[in-house]
């Protein structure tokens, strides 16, 4: 370390050593670089197979894999590839929203709760329990009926807005450990307010925890949207992976060995929320210097 | 300078804060500029919560706490003056972080129009204050460093500001012999610049080694307080005594210490429940010769 240099400030050096790191971590990036691949094909895929409906009759029936239909075809003569495509959006739109909107609720929650303690703790826990144990299909019955809307948009916000619970009570727990570190009353001392410290010591210490939660609940997201596609609940218009499954399962495509039609939703399913797992691990190396290989 | 009078402070226990616990019991004493003062007491006698309740960590739940005069508001005012160094160094630092984002934080919340370089420079004599090499210390993660240098970083961390008063709670007892009378003569140096140090401690040669004056705390409650040398030479209360006896001595075998005093200081008076027996040397029970 030369002596000319001057300190840089706080803000900088930690951007700068993760990005150091994460380009170096095998892990973030091969998890990375899979979801970035299926997102670009959930982009650009159906903007160029620029179909009017991915559930339109294209060809025969029940055709293999070929080079014209990649694929294959469905029972229906549909083709699976422009399916894939166009609900890998749907997928990733409705992971991505739900997941995102859960984790936000999430970390307000479990950040202020596990924070400030008392009354107010009593009080947002009584909220996450209440929440917790809503009957999410019920209440998910009773909304279709009154208000029938039935976008992709809609789905996820209801996921959003029900599957928060469990992290925000994780979280509660975690900030409630940290907030007794002595690192925290020194950033009192050193004139932090107490926004300041939840985003900036105790957020950081756990920020590759936050992101596990992010794709716990990306990937349970995905998951509650094919269920409730599959009880007849989801989005009437458009496809998803989840729906996919669905119509495979529901017109027999195992027994009639049809494996082209439900092996690349499964798959796709499984590839972003595995590649996400990964990514993970490789973040937590990224984010804390003590599993760093130097 | 600092004034701590009637101080009480009582933990809600128990489903929804049934039961009570008193932590710290009418606690009165004072720290001078220029001046150590030890607090010694055993675990659970209170001693780090008076501590975090000068630095305003921890609600006072009757009594004042007064620095210069002025009632204490915990904030970026008050802790520019009063500063504390805490117990296990590896605890102070966010292990995300690198060490040196302690002194970051000073600058940010104390010295934002201070120029980079000049900081820097500030920051490297600060540390070479406090005896460390800046270039093995600085850009370096806190598990990286060891518990005497991460120690002293706080030290130095606290020279930045415009500091009268540091509370060091316990602040040598998760290191070596030989770092610790180093830090110990640091806080020594600090006093002959005229800053007041509240001295937490459970050790008493470390006390006696350093204080002016000496405050023994047991169960909450201060039981003698007066010039060390008094305290130490002419322990008035039993468990004073008995605190005393227990010192592992050198080239002395272990002997058999005495059994718990049983004193309950009943007939308490005075301040504070404190009765003056020689001037400025304070004992908690009238009884001394039924103890």
């Amino acid at each position: 370390m030369t002596t000319t240099t001057t300190l840089p400030t706080e803000e900088r050096v930690v951007r700068r050593e993760a990005l150091y790191f994460a380009v170096r971590n095998t892990k973030l990036m091969i998890g990375f670089g899979i979801v970035l691949f299926l997102l670009l094909v959930g982009i650009f895929g159906p903007i160029l197979a620029n179909v009017e409906d991915p559930n339109e009759y294209v060809a025969a029936a029940m055709l293999p894999p070929s080079s014209e239909h990649w694929f294959g075809t469905t029972t229906f003569g549909q083709d699976v590839f422009t399916q894939f495509v166009y609900g890998l959006r749907t997928t990733f739109v409705a992971g991505a929203l739900g997941g995102g909107i859960a984790a936000v609720i999430a970390m307000v929650i479990g950040f202020v709760a596990g924070y400030r303690g008392g009354w107010v703790d009593e009080i947002l826990n009584m909220l996450t329990n209440v929440v917790l144990v809503i009957p999410t299909l019920a209440v998910l019955l009773i909304i279709n009926a009154y208000l029938g809307i039935r976008s992709v948009g809609v789905q996820a916000l209801f996921i959003g807005l029900t599957s928060w619970p469990w992290a925000a009570r994780s979280i509660r727990a975690q900030t409630f450990s940290l907030r007794n570190r002595e690192f925290v009353d020194l950033a009192r001392l050193s004139g932090m307010t107490t926004r300041k410290i939840i985003t900036r010591e105790i957020a950081p210490n756990m920020s590759s925890y936050l992101f596990m939660t992010f794709i716990l609940l990306f990937g349970g997201s995905i998951l509650i949207a094919s269920s409730l596609d599959f009880i007849g609940l989801g989005p009437t218009e458009g496809v998803s992976l989840g729906l996919m499954l669905q119509n495979s399962t529901q017109w027999s495509a195992l027994q009639l060995g049809l494996w082209w039609w439900f092996v690349p939703p499964g798959a796709g399913i499984t590839a972003v929320v595995g590649a996400l797992y990964v990514a993970n691990v490789g973040l937590d190396e990224v984010f804390n210097p003590k599993l760093r290989e130097t | 300078m600092l004034k701590v009078d009637n101080v009480t402070k009582v933990y809600k226990v128990g489903t929804f804060g049934g039961r009570t616990m008193t932590a710290v019991d009418t606690v009165s004493f004072d720290v001078r500029p220029g001046e150590v003062v030890s607090l010694i007491g055993e675990s659970g006698s209170g001693k780090s919560t008076i501590g975090k309740m000068i630095l305003g960590l921890t609600p006072v739940t009757s009594g004042s706490i007064t620095v210069d005069g002025v009632p204490i508001q915990p904030g970026k005012d008050y802790y520019r003056t009063v500063q504390g160094v805490f117990q296990d160094p590896f605890s102070c630092y966010n292990p995300v972080f690198k060490a040196d984002r302690v002194f970051a934080l000073i600058k940010e919340s104390y010295y934002p129009s201070v120029p980079d370089a000049e900081w820097t420079e500030r920051v490297r004599s600060a540390i070479q204050d406090v005896r460390l090499n800046p270039d093995e210390v600085l850009g370096k993660f806190p598990h990286q460093l060891s518990g005497g240098q991460l120690q002293r970083l706080l030290i130095a961390r606290a020279l930045l500001l415009d500091l009268k008063l540091l509370i060091a709670d316990e602040i040598t007892s998760m290191l070596d012999a030989s770092t610790r009378i180093d830090v110990l003569n640091l806080l020594a140096e600090l006093k002959a610049r005229g800053l007041g140090v509240l001295y937490v401690t459970h050790d008493l040669s470390l006390g006696h080694y350093l204080a002016e004056r000496t405050v023994v705390l047991r169960r909450g409650t201060i039981v003698e307080m007066g010039l060390t040398s008094k305290v130490f030479d002419d322990p008035l209360h039993p468990y004073t005594r008995q605190l005393l006896s227990a010192v592992p001595r050198l080239h002395a075998p272990w002997d058999d210490i005495e059994p718990p005093a049983t004193c309950l200081y009943h007939e308490r008076g005075g301040v504070g429940g404190l009765l003056e027996a020689d001037p400025g040397h304070y004992v908690a029970c009238a009884q001394l010769s039924d103890c």
